[in-house]
């Protein structure tokens, strides 16, 4: 597995190409003085700057690092309890935009109870419905606040 | 005495029975929040604000800062009874809070706890309630200069008083600002930074960064630690708590330099966590108990909750005078002030009095009814902690998720919250602090426009950071703090090298 350092550089690596990217922007807005007093890129090129100069200097220190430090950044067991998170997440996230909120919510959370904490059917869909229920009350007829909704909802008259 | 007056109206405007509802309402939603992992006092009230747009910004307040105090409160029960921090300034707390729940005092710990954080916030409001109108009509006469020597003190000190690498701190607070300047340039009108894409026209909002950062990224480093609660259970009845009242006078000297360590890092922007640690390591080192620090000393709780609910309650100070939140829960309050218009600054104390005392008096009362709340309901939120993770974890995601979508009813921050969250889990990894980036991204438009204003005035000349002995005070303090820490290894490095040469 990937070292803490390793990772360290390859951050620091990115958030360097990203100081680059907004000095870059920031000289294209114009990072001067105009006739009417500082560019739109003046404060910005700065910033721009100083992540360039403080990300360097952790690229520095972690290569330094590289051959005394090896702490793994997570073992294979943690990584895959990381995914089993990370993966639903992103598709439920996926699914609020297809569906609506309030199925993906239901699903999301009675899967999850199910596949993952190995919950009876019952009592994972029943927790599932209960929040989406709840949310909804909350939202849609107290607070009179639109959540994303899909065609379930729209059968039901919302 | 035009602060007492002041205060009194303030109570009037506060002791309605539906704002005493809402405090009681807020207080416990705190102490679910702090107690839940996953779930912070930041991104707890950055997923509520979208409730409160219906309020009265009175009665929002109220509800949102009892929903803070709470949330100071609630970490306490975490970590004295599952020795798990449920909020990052009661780390310290399980030094000594769970050892004492090992031996069965959890009771007494917890009494300790709430009582020593209770003390902290009466002091640090007390603090507030004489201090902040002063600090407001001085900065009414604060020019762009000036404001600007403020944020950078604020952001200056973040680099003096964090713990870890300082570049890493400006890596993160500068990614901060660049994100903030993304969007439409209020001085210009040019786009900055979108690269084309129609979403960032706005800019990233900052409640999506922190519901991202601290919701989603805080499930992820949860779920790798693999949690399974197994806590000490708490009995607290009244003699429990009668007792623990008759010991704690004995700490007052150690409830006091809590006091001390909490006002002024509240003030000063190190915020709560590390007036807690501090606060521990002064008590160990000052306490004649001093060596018995770690297995299970009251005095050992006290030090840290002392400080951390003392900074907690004075970060709101340079939030409301100078609209410069000391930490990123006020960061969120104060967002949520400009949303229900109003402009935090010294102004607010001349024109929305109303409001200010209002908020004064429901931290007196909150702290009083929060005081009540945890005291008699410690089972009640014990047994909410048994609740498994897995069943924890996707309710809360789904929270997360509305929370960010009503920021501004678009699903970009549905996606943008996700993608903050691995950001939050590989910078937490690293030892990335995430409070400065949070702050940054709140104050980069007027850290920068007030950065502007005074080059326009000056015609581009820095030497207006020292045209007057109050800016060039900050300014001069601003810096001395930034390079504090490489002032530090400097000094270290030298004595380290004259050791070496003595030696010889």
């Amino acid at each position: 597995m990937a070292r803490v350092v390793t990772v360290d550089l390859v951050v620091a690596l990115i958030i360097l190409a990203l100081g680059a990217l907004v000095v870059y922007e920031s000289r294209e807005l114009g990072a001067s003085w105009g006739s009417d007093g500082p560019q739109a890129g003046y404060f910005p090129f700065y910033i721009g700057l100083l992540i360039c100069v403080s990300s360097a200097v952790v690229f520095v220190q972690s290569v330094l690092r590289l051959r005394a430090d090896a702490k793994a950044f997570v073992e294979l067991g943690q990584l895959k309890q990381v995914l089993i998170v990370l993966i639903p997440t992103v598709v439920y996230v996926l699914c609020v935009q297809l569906i609506g909120i309030y199925v993906s919510a239901t699903f999301f959370i009675a899967l999850f109870m199910r596949l993952v904490g190995k919950y009876s059917w019952l009592r994972s869909a029943s927790v599932g419905l209960a929040v989406s229920a709840v949310a909804f009350m909350l939202f849609e007829i107290w607070f009179l606040i639109p959540l994303p909704k899909g065609p379930v909802e729209n059968l039901l008259g919302y | 005495m035009e602060e007492l007056s002041a205060l009194f109206h303030g109570f009037s405007v506060v002791l309605t029975p539906f704002n005493i509802m809402l405090m009681l309402v807020g207080i416990t939603l705190g102490v679910v929040i702090g107690v839940l992992p996953g779930l912070g006092g930041a991104n707890g009230i950055a997923i509520l604000l979208p409730l409160t747009f219906t309020m009265s910004p009175t009665s929002a307040i109220i509800m949102l800062s009892c929903i803070y105090w709470g949330a100071l409160f609630g970490g306490a029960i975490t970590s004295i009874l599952f020795n798990i921090p449920g909020e990052p300034w009661s780390v310290a707390t399980t030094f000594d809070g769970y050892p004492m729940a090992q031996q069965g005092r959890a009771g007494e710990a917890l009494t300790g706890a709430f009582t020593s954080s209770f003390v902290g916030a009466l002091v640090a409001v007390l603090v507030f309630t004489f201090l902040a109108p002063a600090v407001a009509s001085f900065a009414l006469q604060f020019g762009p200069a000036e404001f600007f020597s403020v944020y950078l003190l604020t952001f200056c000190s973040f680099v003096g008083t964090g713990k870890g690498n300082p570049f890493k701190i400006i890596v993160s607070m500068m990614l901060g600002f660049a994100m903030a300047a993304v969007g439409i340039d209020i001085v210009t009108g040019q786009l900055r930074l979108t690269f084309g894409f129609l979403q960032l026209l706005n800019g990233f909002h900052f409640l999506v960064a922190v519901i991202g950062l601290f919701g989603i990224g805080e499930i992820m480093l949860s779920m790798e630690e693999g949690l399974s609660f197994s806590g000490k259970s708490a009995k607290i009845n009244p003699k429990i708590v009668l007792e623990t009242w008759a010991k704690l006078p004995r700490y007052w000297l150690t409830s006091v330099r809590g006091c001390l360590v909490g006002c002024w890092m509240g003030i000063i922007p190190g915020g709560a966590t590390p007036a807690s640690f501090m606060s521990y390591g002064v008590a160990r080192k000052m306490s004649p108990d001093g060596a018995k620090f770690g297995t299970g000393q009251l005095e050992g709780v006290v030090a840290p909750e002392t400080a951390a609910h003392a900074a907690g309650t004075s970060a709101l100070l340079p939030m409301l005078t100078l609209g410069i939140p000391g930490s990123p829960t006020a960061a969120v309050l104060l967002g949520g002030l400009l949303i229900w218009g109003l402009q935090p600054g010294p102004l607010l104390f001349v024109e929305q009095k109303d409001f200010v005392w209002g908020l004064i008096a429901s931290m007196y009362l909150g702290n009083i009814a929060g005081l009540i709340v945890v005291l008699t309901m410690v089972p009640f939120f014990a047994a909410i902690l048994r609740i498994p993770f897995s069943i924890i974890a996707p309710v809360i995601v789904v929270i997360c998720s509305i929370g960010a979508y009503t920021v501004n009813n678009s699903m970009f921050d549905v996606w943008l919250m996700a993608f903050f969250g691995v950001v939050g889990y590989t910078f937490k990894k690293l030892d990335y602090p995430l409070a400065p980036m949070v702050l940054a991204l709140v104050l980069g438009d007027a850290a920068e426009s007030s950065f502007r204003q005074a080059m326009l005035i000056s015609q581009g000349d820095l030497s207006i950071m020292w045209s007057n002995w109050l800016v060039g005070g900050i300014t001069t303090l601003a810096l001395l703090l930034l390079f504090w820490p490489f002032l530090q290894t400097g000094t270290a490095w030298l004595k380290a090298k004259l050791a070496q040469e003595g030696a010889r």
